[in-house]
């Protein structure tokens, strides 16, 4: 079996937010390979393996709608928490939304759908029963019975995912991009975030050549951190 | 116990003269997708009432706490009287350890029902702070276009005493004269055993999606009515369908098929649930 995976994605919305307009969120033109990764690993994911984005295509004219929110401004703090379990009572612990409310307007994608082409890696986590055959199976019984850990998103967990999984030898869904939309420099987007490197983001110049991205490997040199 | 099986759920409500959800960017509108003037009702706007319902029917059931408040649902003077007596801030920042860390998202999980539901973000750096919580909603939509309509409305008073000479003060209300929503949401086993999201707290949440719009009425939401839940139970934690492929199932016609026409009320409406053949998925229709 090849190392090889293929996943149709879609969704009504979607919100991959620019790291640079995450105030109010502005969404890239098209999936993340780290919101790709995220999305395979809601439907199959062990400590054993990663998720690698190989190609992302896009399927659907980019359209883009604005969504404004009354949203909350400010996080949790572990110290409250940790005082009101000393106290062994959560009164007053609580926070008021319209005390600290946040209108943020998020520049959304419409109508998205993809096909996510990925492969697996094994991690220094793998032990002696991991192989790749083992989990590319278990991937492709859960995609294929639609089953999944969590319901993968579209960025932002308002937005789901809905998916099928691309058998070998199945023809890709059309692309219903317009020809001229095809061939697009995208700038540069982030590739993903390097947890083992107190959480760099890496980016890469994102290009569309038609209708498709091919993503450089995560330490290769068209990425920069 | 937490849950041991996936649900989606397809819940229907209906608003009569009333704006459902005020769209801030534009001048509290109701929201409408731009495209197809559907109507929209965001994720948080339900969350935010179901909060409010849980908060008011089981406020003095341990574990059943809300974090995230609202004020009109609340009895602030005597919990501002306590924190006032009993709150210590302190000066660290944050545990250092995860182990520490674990132990006050555990904590967290146990006592608030929303953190424990829907997540919540807590503190920063230590990445274990974060809760994902087992229940998401998508945006709701309406089913066919919606057109709302603009009313002025006038007070028979002033508020500053230099408009004394004008006597009343005119005001805008816009509301939708009908429109009948329809939302997806999801619920993760998985998710839910690392929340200890249980099977009594999921009957919560659906008594919440029956009854929350009866307790949230006001001036701006006219008349809104939950008008039917359909819940998709999977045998398996992970799921035994694909969740699109159950929503399709649930398919909304016109009474008489007449489209022409804006639909007045609910009855204009046939909702139907296509139980064929469903291997794995029990279907359960709650209101």
């Amino acid at each position: 079996m090849k190392n090889k995976v293929r996943l149709h994605i879609w969704g009504d919305y979607a919100c991959f937010t620019r790291p640079e307009m995450k105030v109010e969120r502005v969404s890239y033109d098209v999936i993340t390979p780290s919101a790709a990764r995220g999305i395979l690993s809601a439907i199959h994911w062990k400590p054993a393996i990663n998720w690698v984005i190989d190609k992302i295509y896009v399927l659907k004219p980019i359209q883009f709608e604005s969504i404004r929110r009354n949203e909350l401004g400010g996080k949790l703090p572990a110290s409250k928490v940790s005082g009101a379990m000393k106290r062994k009572s959560v009164e007053g612990l609580y926070t008021i939304i319209e005390e600290d409310r946040q209108q943020r307007a998020a520049t959304v994608l419409k109508n998205v759908a993809y096909v996510i082409e990925a492969h697996i890696v094994m991690t220094d986590k793998a032990g002696e029963g991991d192989n790749l055959t083992k989990h590319l199976e278990m991937f492709k019984r859960r995609a294929m019975k639609g089953q999944c850990f969590q319901q993968p998103c579209m960025g932002v967990r308002e937005f789901p995912a809905e998916f099928a999984f691309i058998d070998e030898g199945e023809a890709l869904p059309q692309c219903l991009l317009a020809e001229n939309d095809r061939q697009r420099d995208l700038g540069w987007m982030l590739h993903d975030i390097d947890f083992q490197h107190k959480n760099t983001p890496h980016f890469f110049r994102a290009k569309m050549q038609d209708g498709s991205i091919t993503v450089p490997p995560f330490m290769g040199e068209e990425v920069v951190s | 116990m937490t849950i041991q099986n996936r649900y989606e759920f397809v819940y229907f409500f209906d608003v009569t003269n009333g704006n459902p959800n005020g769209d801030p960017d534009a001048g509290n509108l109701p929201r409408m997708d731009p495209e197809t003037s559907k109507g929209l009702v965001t994720d948080v706007c339900l969350k935010r009432k179901i909060r409010n319902f849980i908060e008011l029917c089981y406020e003095n059931e341990p574990g059943y706490e809300i974090y995230v408040k609202e004020k009109s649902v609340l009895n602030l003077q005597n919990k501002r009287a306590y924190e006032a007596l009993s709150i210590k801030p302190e000066a660290k920042k944050l545990p250092k350890d995860e182990a520490k860390a674990r132990e006050i998202t555990a904590w967290m999980c146990k006592n608030f029902f929303d953190v424990r539901s829907f997540g919540a973000v807590m503190t920063t750096e230590v990445n274990s702070g974060q809760v994902r919580g087992p229940v998401q909603f998508a945006f709701a939509q309406s089913i066919d276009p919606i057109v709302p309509v603009e009313l002025s409305i006038t007070r028979m008073a002033v508020t500053n005493e230099k408009d004394l000479e004008k006597e009343r003060t005119m005001g805008r209300k816009a509301i939708v004269p009908y429109g009948l929503y329809r939302v997806h949401g999801f619920i993760s086993a998985k998710l839910a055993e690392k929340t200890g999201f249980s099977d009594d707290d999921l009957q919560k949440l659906w008594q919440a999606l029956q009854l929350m719009f009866e307790h949230d009425h006001s001036a701006a939401r006219g008349e809104m009515v939950a008008r039917k839940l359909v819940v998709f139970k999977h045998q398996d934690a992970l799921g035994n369908q694909s969740a699109h492929k159950l929503f399709e199932r649930v398919t909304v016609e016109r009474v008489n098929g007449d489209t022409a026409m804006p639909a007045q009320s609910f009855d204009d409406y046939r909702i139907s649930v296509n139980t064929d053949g469903l291997t794995g998925v029990t279907v359960e229709e709650l209101i």
